[in-house]
């Protein structure tokens, strides 16, 4: 693992000299704020606005907890969401703290960038349901290892997937702790550790009593209190300038420091295989991750889940154009005086004359989005989007705890070691003590690392998904010829590359591990990671002529009239 | 192969819906693909267009861009959703029901 000896970035300003340079694809993923952060005085506005939040989805969670007897019920509500419920609740997946704050910054900061970055999030949504989401509908049970391991032996496939699965959630969670620890120190003047402790007891308690009914209500609150205040948000900035988004392209232009550079793409994206990798890593990791993945088993039917995909595009799409006016919003907001002259968001007020330096908000540019909130609605309302914040993270690794848990209990416990015989009682009180120790674990981890530099972690858990988890997952459901030894392999090759090449690539190997220079060259190892992970695939799977091979590729059939028609699918419990 | 996947497998009409539903899906990848890289490759080549303002204002060419992007992923998933949810899964209901 990364040695303590690692050199940090210094924020905010280095931060921001890497959100303008080479660094940028790694922290457009970053966690929500980088770098030391100063506590600040206790915010109670905010904090009461939370315990209503918390005060709820326990709440929420009491009343779930009854209605979670069956495995059916924890891993997947009882597959009675409904597919707008979910598609909420994918879209809550999707807007993280780090999306909402880092981009909306990344626009402050850069102004037209900000939107590349959005585009790259979205545009796999599409892809996830022309091709993938009925056929997992139809095919899975609980997890994607359900779907992946589906004609092949259960041993390798599922062991693979799970570690497949457990990578991208530990790196994951590190980043959202970290992220929720430093986050909650600034908006809410609490403890870095208070705060780890907070985000992990309550993870803790919503899933092992409410199990994926109270996970999925979570996310769906917290979506709906982030798209309004998002939406009141943009709603303030716009009637500023009469609704003219010219007007207000006009004023930040004439406020930026980098003048009309803000309105075109600058050197974020220099070189176009960091940019297509980049996109591959982000389309194709969004369709590996796998809390995303187990949520289209929420839904009833394959209908259900297509709209689930229609109206969480939809609300995503509506969500980054709200952070784009955001960011230009905060621009406004932060480099412009007020009403009486001051600059209350900038540690220094630039000099007669000159232009206000980015650099100088306070907290670092990801607090763009929070200041924006605090000079648009008062302290009442930037209250609201710190406890949104806060609310935000808290779903985040709710879900990515349940789909972890899930790894464990029912593809490592259930399958691999029981061999399928075991009752559904003893599964549920693995998964149960699962997410105990994964809640535990999140706190020592978030603890361990915080004051190193996480944010490469989201773009680690996005590779791996990418090249070890969707690969496997598209060609088993596509490729009548695959077999077990394709897939183990080719898997296995595509999770070491995108870890070694991620290593020692400049986002690590340079930028936290402190070498002159890295050992590969792309920031993204995403594009040569999915080839090879493909290309393992084909390859061990048409050398393979054994007994089992021949009989796998016979059962495709069956295989593929089930992913076609939901002949013989997993359908809502009863109740 | 139990017999109900048999029948299926013998229906013609599973052909058909597996035929038409997979070129549709491809179609519509492959637009998202084209329209998605085509950005990515106007942000790497075309940096001077995406620059250029419309008409008089500051409102450059990457903004209407950027956004059309995102509003077609929004409207491609919404074509395909109307035509899945109707005229396929019809022809995907009677296939199930012939082989019962």
């Amino acid at each position: 693992m990364i040695r303590a000896a690692t050199t940090r970035i210094a924020a905010p300003a280095a931060a921001l000299a890497a959100m303008a340079g080479a660094l940028v694809p790694a922290s457009a993923y970053a966690a929500a704020v980088e770098g030391p952060v100063t506590k600040q005085a206790t915010n109670w506005s905010a904090i009461i606005m939370f315990l209503i939040f918390v005060l709820l989805t326990l709440g929420i969670t009491f009343w779930a907890a009854r209605r979670t007897k069956s495995a059916k019920d924890f891993y997947a509500a009882g597959g009675g969401i409904t597919g707008f419920q979910n598609g909420l609740a994918i879209a809550g997946d999707y807007m993280s703290a780090a999306s909402f704050l880092g981009i909306a910054g990344l626009v402050y900061a850069n102004g037209f960038d900000g939107l590349i970055f959005s585009v790259g999030w979205l545009v796999g949504w599409p892809i996830i349901l022309f091709l993938i989401a009925e056929r997992l509908r139809n095919l899975g049970k609980y997890t994607f290892a359900d779907v992946a391991s589906y004609r092949f032996q259960q041993t390798p496939i599922r062991t693979l997937s799970a570690c497949g699965s457990l990578a991208t959630v530990t790196f994951y969670l590190i980043a959202q702790m970290v992220g929720a620890g430093k986050l909650i120190q600034l908006l809410f003047g609490l403890d870095y550790l208070v705060a780890v402790i907070i985000v992990g007891v309550l993870m803790i308690g919503y899933v092992t009593f409410g199990g994926m009914l109270a996970t999925t209500w979570v996310q769906i609150i917290k979506a709906v209190m982030l798209l309004s205040g998002a939406s009141f948000m943009a709603f303030m900035i716009l009637a500023k300038f009469g609704f003219s988004p010219e007007a207000m392209f006009k004023a930040a232009v004439d406020i930026h420091p980098k003048g009309l550079a803000i309105m075109s793409p600058g050197a974020l994206i220099s070189d176009p295989i960091s940019a297509i990798s980049l996109g591959m890593a982000l389309m194709f990791g969004t369709a590996g991750l796998p809390h995303i993945l187990m949520r289209f088993f929420t839904v009833a039917d394959a209908k259900e889940a297509r709209k689930s995909v229609f109206y969480a595009t939809g609300f995503i799409g509506y969500f980054y154009i709200l952070t784009f006016i955001i960011g230009f919003g905060a621009i406004l907001m932060i480099l412009a005086p007020d009403a009486t002259g001051a600059y209350p968001f900038l540690t220094a007020a630039p000099a007669a004359g000159a232009k206000a330096v980015i650099a100088n908000v306070i907290g670092g540019t990801n607090m763009a989005a929070i200041h924006t909130a605090h000079a648009v609605g008062g302290d009442l309302f930037y209250g609201f989007i710190s406890a949104v914040a806060f609310a935000t993270i808290l779903a985040v690794v709710a879900g990515l705890t349940l789909a972890g848990a899930s790894a464990v209990s029912h593809d490592l416990y259930a399958s691999v070691f029981a061999k399928g015989r075991v009752n559904e009682a003893d599964e549920i009180r693995v998964s149960k003590i699962t997410t105990v120790v994964i809640g535990i674990l999140s706190i020592v981890l978030g603890i361990a690392f915080e004051n190193q530099n996480v944010a490469f972690m989201v773009g680690l858990a996005f590779v791996i998904a990418a090249s070890a988890n969707f690969p496997i997952l598209l060609m088993s459901m596509f490729w009548n010829k695959m077999t077990t030894r394709g897939a183990v392999i080719g898997g296995t090759l595509g999770l070491v590359s995108a870890v070694t090449m991620l290593v020692l690539g400049p986002t690590v190997w340079k930028a936290v591990l402190g070498n002159p220079a890295a050992l590969f060259p792309y920031d993204n190892p995403g594009l040569f990671s999915i080839i090879i992970a493909f290309v393992g695939i084909w390859f061990f799977s048409i050398t393979d002529n054994s007994a089992q091979a021949q009989k796998e590729r016979k059962d495709f059939e069956a295989q593929y009239i089930r992913s076609q028609t939901g002949l013989g699918a997993e359908g809502a419990s009863a109740h | 192969m139990n017999q109900s996947a048999q029948r299926i497998l013998n229906n013609p009409k599973f052909q058909e819906l597996v035929a038409k539903r997979s070129a549709f899906a491809w179609t519509l990848s492959i637009a998202m693909l084209v329209i998605y890289f085509g950005f990515i490759l106007l942000v790497a080549f075309g940096k001077t267009f995406l620059g250029t303002p419309i008409g008089s204002g500051v409102t450059t060419w990457g903004i209407p861009v950027g956004v059309f992007t995102i509003v077609s992923a929004f409207i491609l998933t919404g074509i395909y959703v109307y035509r899945a949810n109707g005229e396929f899964d019809e022809l995907n209901r009677q296939i199930l029901e012939e082989s019962k």
